[in-house]
């Protein structure tokens, strides 16, 4: 073997055309588990896009960095499950560009943390997390509160989402800063298109706590609020059932 | 280019490279036997591994292995299996009446610590620790509960939850009574005055502006005597528990945007016996309060 190597080393297109061999098996091995993703990512029907509002939540969600700390996987983990509930699937992040699985809990997981607490408890806990958790060491993000939200470039970033596969429809991307601030306000008539259009199961509150503005925290809360709801797919595997 | 003749090392005795750099030489020391037996068997292992197990990815599918492990029955196994261990006593946990359970030391022991466990997962964020609330979030194990304190009624709370979701919720909202104009500034302030009075154990005049203010607006709920109710969720105005503060500057701001606090239902997050542990911690932090 080391004389085939020194023979190698002596030939330059021979050795340049090995390290291709055996740089393409590494390549190989990456891409072609995506040959079998119909089989191993499931099926979920009743699988819902994120709203408009939801979705600036995700972009302050990832602007602020909160994936360096918080996962949003859960593992196939006894323990995981026990804690957090049933383990993420593929499907859940079939809408997500890009993914914000994470790779570090500096805080706990938050892939299903959607409707766990209350909107209140979200905005106390964002504004100052010692209020409400008295050992946490997370920031405090108070200023999102005070931050009005920038609703009206939404309809380009649906168009973006669409672009990478996210079935958005003409109507959504064009009603999208509209429904923004109609998902925020649950006096709005326009509520109600928002949940035409998005489902029925859709969240419509003030999600910040404050009336007649939208500020970057309700964006935030609203999404956060939504985490492990957009399909009950999970919730039927067999773990939810034996749980 | 012909390999250059093998020339050895007068001090070693072992080959060199064969190249000469001003006078130096190098030694080709080989690679140690045992760095090849070692990636030879590593090597060997690794193949019958992947023989055993989900590994190599076809067209259309994936080898599945001998051993027929997968991540996903495994920890479906092991779930059950947990749940199989504390299936003695989570069936009475299940059937027996919350009170009974109540009296069972042997029960309250087990409780105490899985309840301990559910409660920072799940209640402790708002609650705090050991139930004594938090500005915004009531207290629960000193204070008198708003939809009443019996196990029973603790449970349907954990398990509907207050103006949440599920759709038997429980449902309360205190009106914004000076945002959407029902009283004026000087009507609250009153109010406002009459019940930090109230609570603060003086003697209170009954002809005053504010208990008429109070037996007008407030009294259909929180009760002629301000002591609250379970049927509407209104909490006790006279006590020294308050959730959102009880200074003068709190209770106006709860009067004039009004309240309608929401905790989330239990049901379907929690199962049926994690539900009804709960209702037993919470029972017992009330009776050995903090």
């Amino acid at each position: 073997m080391l004389k085939l190597h020194s023979r190698l080393e002596r030939s330059a297109i021979g050795f340049v055309l090995a390290i291709i061999v055996v740089s393409s098996i590494g390549g190989f091995v990456e891409i072609a588990p995506l040959f079998t993703i119909d089989e191993t990512v499931e099926e979920a029907p009743d699988m819902r896009v994120y709203t408009p509002l939801e979705l600036a939540g995700r972009n302050i969600y990832i602007r602020e960095g909160c994936y360096a700390c918080h996962s949003q996987m859960i593992r196939t983990l006894r323990d995981e499950v026990d804690r957090y509930g049933p383990y993420s699937l593929a499907v859940e992040s079939q809408y997500d560009h890009p993914m914000l699985w994470g790779s570090k809990r500096t805080g706990p997981d938050l892939a299903r943390v959607g409707g766990k607490y209350s909107d209140d408890w979200h905005v106390a806990h964002l504004v100052n997390p010692r209020d409400v958790v008295p050992e946490s060491n997370m920031p405090r993000y108070g200023w999102l509160l005070e931050t009005p939200l920038r609703t009206d470039d939404l309809d380009r970033h649906l168009a973006a989402m669409r672009a990478v596969g996210v079935p958005y429809t003409d109507e959504m991307i064009a009603n999208a800063p509209r429904d923004a601030v109609a998902q925020a306000s649950p006096d709005a008539a326009a509520a109600y298109d928002v949940l035409e259009r998005y489902g029925a199961e859709t969240n419509i509150g003030l999600f910040d706590g404050r009336p007649g503005q939208i500020t970057e925290m309700a964006a935030l809360v609203a999404y956060l609020q939504i985490l492990g709801r957009l399909t009950e797919t999970p919730y039927q595997t067999a773990v939810a059932e034996a749980r | 280019m012909s390999a250059p003749a093998p020339d050895r090392d007068p001090v070693t005795g072992r080959l060199t490279t064969g190249h000469e750099w001003n006078g130096i030489k190098e030694l080709g020391t080989p690679v140690p036997r045992i760095v090849f037996i070692g990636l030879t068997l590593g090597a060997l292992y690794l193949i019958v591994w992947t023989i055993l197990m989900p590994a190599w990815p076809g067209i259309n599918s994936y080898t599945r292995g001998l051993l027929g492990i997968d991540q996903r029955t495994s920890v479906e196994a092991r779930v059950a299996l947990a749940r199989l261990e504390r299936a003695e006593w989570t069936q009475r946990i299940e059937t027996e009446p919350l009170a009974t359970l109540a009296s069972d030391p042997q029960v309250m022991n087990l409780v105490k610590g899985y309840g301990k466990t559910l409660f920072g997962d799940n209640c402790q964020a708002c609650h705090g620790g050991k139930g004594v609330g938090n500005s915004g979030f009531p207290n629960i194990s000193q204070a008198p509960l708003m939809w009443g304190d019996d196990l029973d009624t603790i449970h349907e709370t954990i398990r509907v939850g207050i103006n949440a979701a599920h759709p038997e919720t429980r449902f309360s909202q205190m009106l914004a009574f000076g945002r959407d104009g029902m009283l004026g500034r000087s009507d609250i302030l009153a109010v406002t005055d009459y019940l930090l009075a109230l609570g603060s154990g003086a003697s209170v005049d009954d002809m005053t502006h504010g208990a008429e203010v109070f037996a007008f607006n407030c009294a259909s709920c929180h009760g002629d005597n301000a002591r609250g109710s379970v049927d509407f969720g209104a909490p006790d105005l006279v006590d020294d528990h308050w959730i959102y503060g009880g200074y003068r500057q709190a209770v106006f701001n709860s009067i004039f945007t009004g309240r309608a606090g929401h905790m989330p239902s239990w049901e379907g997050r929690l199962s049926k016996a994690d539900l009804r542990i709960l209702a037993l911690y919470v029972g017992w932090l009330r009776e050995n309060q903090p």
